[in-house]
């Protein structure tokens, strides 16, 4: 019989990285509103570049949450418990994110509106960054205990591998999100200028934060030691991809550029899940505790229900995702942006 | 450190729990009814070509939008806290439980936020057979993610398809879970419910606007529309709460008796019903107490002669097959929430009732005396579903999987400080949401349809009006 939990692990990570992939972007263009937006209307047109599209992008983390309930229901349990303040603090920011981009056209007041912006500035900035620092101390492996529970201090999760962890996800994000903007906006339109500029910024401060990430992990405290010849691949990808990002930029290739920046989030997801393997949640207690992909998975019976269901919606489920990027491919200009008189 | 505030892990776990899940069930229903309605009405309006009723569509599109973002985001709280919050549960039932989770994501979430999105910003770049389609897509997927939900329930509420291996529940047919009788009647129940919350808040906004004359020709529709919806719902959630009531005898009994605070199986040979009672947890009787024969008997078992067990009486068999142990649920909360429950459940169809009886007179455009009634009913499912959530999830305790584990062994053992934070902030945010999500929808509701700043410029309603139609 094939090895189903191998599967759903491989489709777990899978999972991880479309939603990087995806919502990273929102996560990107909700951080740089406040720096590349100066009128009304371009924070409009800012928005517009996401709003028919977070929702669905978001719904990604759910389905990750899911599967790694119903596949690795000790991974789920023991994850979510050992990181609690992380998840909590992931999911209010999700919430205000996503009704600071639907509530702030909703009442055409300046004050409202400057209270969504901070909102979504924060809400958008801490998720990027939290999810670094989960990843991190999923590769660093957690305090558990025999009976798979957490048994560590209140801010074990708090180091320096985590805050680089989470700062390089955050810098990625945001350049992602600047170059979806190259994309996404009018060539012409003043905000696009913006946006290759910041992506240059971000794309130099990434490249720094990814390195010293995976020269703290790799190099100095060995973290990646479970790699073989293969996985190599995957970090030495993210690097060279990261390169090709600033050549793209400067040469004006928006597209080659935004598939520079999306595959370097999907190889660096593709390492860190890569690295985790066979393990889903490695011990620091001892080997013996560690959750592997064997021993935290759903009897073969789920998993062949699963394997079932998931190859017959996934392909839909991107399918329609992709039709609805192409309904809205339209370039977005600043100035059509129509303002209702009115409160300012 | 295993308390703060007096307040255990377990406590404050269980009131996050319930916190989120019951804000969680304010917006849902609303968005599961309310896509039906406005499909409805623009289904309308692509046969009939009328601009009136496209706006009208559009209008309560509008409404429905400023709804779904925080049924959205709600949402994603509820896939991830049995794994903060409940690690035990998590290890116990994951094969099982995480699957019609999965399957809800997989199956409705997708659709409904990609198809919202295209009803919504594609209006101009999509047909309008497609616009149409969209919005019955996005009513199926929100009826199909209620399924799935309430199929994962009712497997804790009444296990099916299942064998214990290695201390947790693994699935050994699929079939059974997805076809669980549970399942199927209380998914009737909630669905019916969904129903409810949407038309009598279409039929508040309604009667609002012809009240005033305004938009007359399109309101007098959705008016209809609702009530109907009304009518489907407040028939259908009292009809699958009766046959509720009689699965519960069978498979909670413990539950139902609580329901009815009946704590000494009766002598006679019928079961009266308590209509008033002050049940007492201490003193295991009731202080105080009204109730009518043969009703009991008719409710739990559609006849005048057949007797559900007391609470005393259950309380004692499960010791003996469970072992020492409180196996009684605190009575006078679930008792009372599920009075008041079934007290608005008859109210909505008394008026839903007295509004028939208008139409078939012709007099629906004029809401008439009951119209303030009809302004706060908006309220009345939301009261219903809180107090039923309440009676159906405290008077199962101490089970969280009926017969196979109990809530104190569900529980993750996190630092009861990390608990209480995440429950005040989640008060505070939920109760935000709750605030804008209101003042929103009544804003954008009161406004109704008009040109862009024309009578209330801050209201945005740039789509109510096709470009044709401006002069």
């Amino acid at each position: 019989m094939t090895d189903l939990p191998t599967l759903w692990f491989i489709l777990t990570a899978a999972i991880f990285a479309i939603y990087f992939f995806l919502d990273g972007f929102d996560f990107g263009v909700g951080a740089l509103q406040p720096f590349l937006a100066r009128t009304e209307a371009e924070r409009r047109a800012m928005i517009r570049t996401v709003g028919p599209f977070w929702a669905a992008n978001e719904v990604w983390v759910i389905l990750a949450a899911g599967v790694i309930f119903a596949a690795f229901p000790h991974w789920y349990g023991t994850l979510m418990t050992a990181l609690y303040p992380e998840f909590a603090l992931i999911l209010l920011a999700l919430i205000g994110r996503g009704v600071a981009f639907e509530y702030r056209a909703e009442i055409n007041h300046r004050r409202w509106r400057t209270f969504w912006d901070v909102t979504s500035f924060v809400t958008n900035l801490l998720p990027a960054f939290l999810w670094g620092a989960i990843m991190a101390n999923m590769v660093r492996g957690l305090p558990i205990d025999a009976s798979g529970r957490f048994d560590g201090s209140l801010l074990y999760s708090v180091n320096t591998f985590s805050v680089l962890g989470g700062l390089a996800t955050l810098s990625l994000f945001i350049l992602h999100g600047a170059t979806y903007l190259l994309l996404r906006l009018d060539d012409n339109d003043v905000l696009h200028g913006r946006a290759r500029r910041a992506a240059l910024i971000w794309g130099a401060v990434a490249s720094a934060l990814v390195l010293a990430f995976v020269y703290q992990g790799f190099i100095r405290t060995g973290l990646f030691g479970t790699f073989g010849l293969q996985e190599w691949l995957f970090p030495l990808a993210a690097a060279v991809n990261l390169g090709l990002i600033w050549l793209a930029l400067t040469l004006k290739r928006d597209a080659l550029a935004f598939a520079a920046t999306g595959l370097t989030i999907v190889f660096s997801t593709a390492t860190i899940f890569g690295s985790l393997y066979p393990n889903v949640l490695p011990s620091t207690l001892g080997d013996a505790y560690n959750l592997t992909v064997q021993n935290a998975a759903s009897e073969p019976y789920t998993l062949r229900l699963l394997t079932w269901v998931g190859a017959a919606f996934l392909p839909l489920i991107i399918g329609y995702q992709a039709w609805n990027f192409y309904v809205f491919r339209q370039r977005i200009r600043a100035q059509d942006e129509k303002i209702p008189g009115g409160h300012d | 450190m295993n308390e703060i505030l007096g307040f255990s892990t377990l406590d404050l776990s269980r009131f996050q729990f319930a916190t989120t899940s019951i804000f969680h069930y304010f917006f849902v229903p609303f968005t599961v009814g309310f896509a039906l309605i406005i499909a409805v009405l623009q289904t309308l309006a692509y046969r009939s070509g009328d601009p009136k009723l496209e706006n009208l569509t559009r209008f309560f599109g509008h409404l429905f939008f400023i709804n779904f973002a925080v049924g959205v985001v709600t949402g994603i709280v509820q896939e991830f806290q049995f794994g903060m919050n409940w690690q035990g549960f998590s290890n116990f039932v994951g094969n099982i439980f995480g699957v019609p989770l999965a399957l809800e994501v997989l199956m409705a979430f997708f659709l409904e936020s990609t198809f919202l999105g295209l009803w919504w910003f594609g209006k101009d770049r999509l047909p309008a057979w497609a616009s149409l389609a969209s919005i019955w897509i996005v009513a199926a997927g929100t009826t199909i993610s209620a399924f799935w939900i309430i199929i994962a329930n009712a497997w804790m509420q009444h296990p099916v398809g299942f064998e214990l291996k290695n201390g947790r529940a693994v699935m050994t047919d699929a079939w059974a879970i997805v076809t669980n009788p549970k399942g199927l009647e209380w998914f009737a129940h909630i669905w019916a419910g969904s129903l409810t919350v949407a038309a009598f808040f279409v039929l508040a906004v309604s009667a609002y606007h012809l009240r005033r004359r305004a938009n007359v020709e399109a309101f007098r529709v959705s008016f209809r529309v609702a009530l109907i919806t009304a009518l489907i719902g407040s028939g259908g959630v009292i009809l699958a709460g009766h046959e509720q009531g009689q699965s519960a005898v069978r498979d909670q009994p413990m539950k139902y008796a609580t329901f009815s605070a009946l704590w000494d199986t009766p002598d006679g040979n019928q079961m009266p019903e308590s209509l008033v009672a002050l049940p007492s947890n201490a003193a295991r009787e009731n202080r105080f107490e009204l109730s009518v024969p043969y009703v009991g008997s008719f409710l739990a078992f559609n006849n005048f002669t057949e007797k559900a067990k007391g609470i005393n009486d259950l309380q004692k068999e499960y010791e003996a097959k469970y072992g020492p142990g409180n196996y009684t649920p605190w009575v006078w909360p679930v008792y009372w929430s599920f009075r008041v429950m079934v007290g608005l459940g008859f109210l909505m169809l008394l008026v839903t009732l007295v509004y028939v009886w208008r139409w078939r007179q012709g007099k629906l455009d004029d809401p008439g005396r009951l119209y303030p009634l009809l302004l706060a009913m908006p309220l009345a499912p939301h009261l219903a579903n809180f107090s039923g959530w309440i009676a159906t999830e405290m008077g199962r305790q101490p089970w969280i999987v009926q017969g196979l584990l109990r809530t104190g062994d569900a529980v993750s053992q996190l630092n009861p400080l990390w608990v209480l934070l995440s429950l005040a902030a989640f008060w505070v945010v939920y109760l935000t949401l709750i605030g804008l999500d209101v003042f929103l929808l009544t804003r954008t509701a009161r406004a109704g349809m008009h040109e862009p700043d024309v009578e209330t410029p801050s209201v945005p309603a740039p789509d109510y009006v096709p470009e044709g139609a401006r002069a």
